[in-house]
């Protein structure tokens, strides 16, 4: 049994929040004690129970009706466990959207039947595949709303399939549904015989997350764990995570910035020696040599290594109020190396809803462009299309360190 | 192939991810241990983050002088067998300091008061980050919550003005006077927390598993009867077979029925139950629909 995170991309009215609200119903997920308060809550006349009302956390969202916030919602079947982040749809809030789809390995984008395919939809289709996501379901919904016609469903498939080689996304999955009333979400419906797929629920079952474990082998130390003290004299562990690939005792490899190279001798994964550890896992290098190696160095196998360079070009995404600033200074946090970083200038913005690239001088709050940057220190990186794990940093504003950009190297 | 890597380990390198991120990026953190079986996993994963080294920071316990001895036991003889420092901070002496008002009512819950000696001890300390065993699948407001979530000197949370976090990529940066609660086992579900307790063979106070006890029935609820709570002569008093599926204050947690008395039989129970942990055995945060969510905003974690 494995994880699967994913996300629900969707308009204030595609029903989202009633087809999360329905995945945890129908999965047992919901305890009685919580369904007595929503029981309380659902206002609507002749409605049991108002399974939107299951997702909004906060009292702002419960007085206004709508998702501010990322929040995670977990349930779990006999075959994997599921962490549902549950995002706002509302352009306004596209940066909550982003940190979302961060985390997930998987959207769902909810497409009323009635409406089709909109501007909505390509926007959060974009934002999925921007993010790095690779497997996306389409959920056709409301489909009881359109008398269960195969056309409409058709259409919309056929509509999205013309859009998808803009996109990065290796597998898209058509789904008609309705959260509304349970069709196709846990069980097959008998009103859509003409669908041959799989319910969503089973998809979110069996769908593959590929494997960062073929990619490039990168690791950077996290943290150099020295006990000093006299059982452990000799003791020097660099501790952190395999990003991506794989390492096995007796691997030739090369440490950035030094340049130096060395072998792993041993490896160690919670006190205990292991031979081999894989994208994902946290372990502790030793080395044969005793070299200067600190927190945000790179550990990488010498037979493809990444760039390095303190030029660099990326896509940013936007996530203050206050604009980016050219010739401004940041801190860049490419996972456990900060650097400070000069924006050199805005190549291009990326229109969401237009789905074209046009000429601007300045990105703000919740707008995606391509910027080149100037560091002061060289980054060890891979373009986040080929490797995401190492090709994907933070920004950070110095003056209140709030993050304010998301990065994806090109 | 990732499908050979068990669920539990993909939360447990996650969770070991943070505190060795936590170690790093502040100068002084530290990890808040109630003596419940949330934070006991989170001594257990600083175990596999950090040795052979010590802890990069001290245990901090918050006494409400209400706890069951049974959990100061256990948290004393955890402590000497790690060999870790422990700080201990009294609401007690908070509510003399301050002339705290009590909760007033039949079961008293301290924690709106508890906040005062957090941030008490966060303040002599200079803490700049406390490590705690919030889960969001706990409660709604903690559904929002991050992994490392800013707070300012007066401790709070502001749901609206949170930092996004992106990818696993944390950002630590606080400016003076602020600082960071980190929350390792964010994604973990009181199912999962169970399955690594039985998965390690990981040690827990005996109160979790079914003793006798006298409680009062109070709506439903298994309150024990303590120096802190008396029986009046209008209770229904009950001499019961119970364990706790929480460790709060004696004042305010509600003990459960149940003859579980291994980790397997506790699974199976939480299987079984319809009842969230906090629904089931929180007299406290029955209050009202948000009462979490203020707290929080209060600065509690």
């Amino acid at each position: 049994m494995n994880t699967l995170k994913f996300i629900t991309a969707g308009n204030v009215d595609d029903g989202k929040s009633t087809l999360i609200g329905r995945l945890l119903y129908d999965s047992d997920s919901i305890h009685t004690d919580q369904l007595g308060v929503l029981q309380k809550q659902t206002k609507q006349e002749g409605v049991d129970i108002d399974l939107s009302l299951i997702t909004d956390g906060l009292r702002a969202e419960r007085e206004q009706g709508i998702t501010i916030d990322v929040a995670y919602k977990y349930f779990s079947t006999k075959k994997r466990k599921f962490i549902i982040a549950d995002a706002p749809g509302h352009e306004q809030y596209t940066r909550n959207m982003i940190t979302g789809a961060s985390n997930s390995d998987l959207i769902i984008i909810l497409v009323d039947a009635r409406k089709g395919i909109t501007t909505q939809t390509k926007r959060h289709a974009s934002i999925g595949s921007l993010m790095g996501i690779k497997k996306a379901i389409i959920a056709v919904n409301k489909i009881d709303l359109v008398n269960y016609s195969e056309d409409v469903f058709t259409t919309i498939k056929n509509d999205f399939e013309t859009i998808k080689g803009e996109l990065n996304y290796d597998e898209v999955v058509y789904i008609p549904v309705s959260a509304l009333v349970g069709d196709n979400i846990v069980a097959k419906s008998e009103k859509t015989p003409w669908f041959e797929g799989d319910t969503l629920l089973s998809t979110l079952e069996h769908i593959v997350i590929s494997s960062k474990e073929n990619l490039a082998s990168r690791f950077q130390v996290q943290w150099v764990i020295r006990p000093k003290d006299e059982e452990n004299h000799d003791y020097r562990g660099y501790a952190g995570q395999v990003l991506s690939g794989n390492y096995k005792t007796g691997d030739t490899v090369k440490i950035f910035p030094s340049g130096i190279e060395s072998t792993i001798v041993r490896i160690e994964k919670h006190q205990e020696t292991v031979e081999r550890a894989i994208a994902g896992e946290n372990v502790v290098f030793h080395l044969t040599d005793n070299i200067d190696i600190s927190r945000g160095d790179s550990i990488v196998k010498t037979d493809y290594q990444p760039t390095v360079s303190n030029e660099l070009k990326t896509w940013v995404c936007w996530l203050d109020n206050s604009p980016l600033q050219i010739g401004k200074t940041y801190l860049l946090q490419h996972r456990f190396r900060t650097v400070r970083v000069k924006i050199q200038g805005i190549d291009r913005k990326w229109d969401i809803n237009e789905w074209q690239f046009n000429d601007s001088n300045e990105v703000r709050l919740n707008d995606i462009g391509q910027i080149s940057v100037r560091t002061n220190q060289p980054l060890f990186f891979d373009a986040f299309t080929e490797n995401s794990k190492n090709g994907n940093a933070i920004l950070i504003d110095e003056t209140n360190f709030s993050t304010v950009g998301a990065l994806m190297f090109l | 192939m990732s499908n050979t890597i068990n669920y539990l380990n993909q939360l447990e390198d996650e969770a070991i991810y943070i505190l060795r991120e936590t170690a790093a990026q502040f100068e002084k953190p530290a990890l808040l241990f109630s003596g419940g079986k949330d934070s006991i996993v989170l001594v257990h994963l600083a175990l596999k983050a950090f040795r052979p080294g010590k802890f990069p920071f001290p245990l901090v316990h918050i006494d409400t002088g209400h706890n069951f001895p049974e959990a100061i036991a256990f948290r004393d003889y955890l402590v000497n067998k790690i060999g870790e420092k422990l700080i201990v901070g009294s609401v007690e002496e908070s509510i003399k300091k301050y002339n705290l008002k009590e909760t007033q009512g039949r079961f008293p819950s301290r924690n709106a008061l508890q906040t005062y000696a957090l941030l008490d001890v966060i303040q002599e300390n200079e803490f700049d980050a406390c490590i705690g065993g919030a889960r969001r699948d706990e409660e709604k407001a903690r559904a929002k919550e991050r992994i490392f979530s800013v707070r300012d000197d007066f401790g709070q949370w502001d749901p609206k003005l949170q930092r996004p976090e992106l990818w696993d990529i944390l950002n630590g940066k606080v400016q003076k006077g602020h600082n960071v609660r980190v929350f390792p086992i964010s994604n973990w579900t009181e199912l999962d927390v169970w399955n690594y307790i039985q998965k390690y063979n990981i040690e827990l106070p005996s109160l979790y598993f079914t003793h006798e006890r006298e409680c009062i029935l109070h709506q439903d609820k298994l309150v024990a009867t303590s120096e802190f709570i008396q029986p009046l002569t209008t209770d229904t008093v009950v001499v019961e077979k119970v364990r706790y599926r929480t460790v709060g204050d004696m004042t305010c947690t509600a003990a459960v029925p149940s003859e579980a008395d291994s980790v397997q039989d506790i699974i199976d129970e939480i299987i079984q139950t319809r009842i969230s942990e906090r629904g089931q055995t929180r007299l406290d945060d029955q209050l009202s629909e948000a009462a979490m969510e203020d707290r929080k905003k209060q600065g509690y974690f």
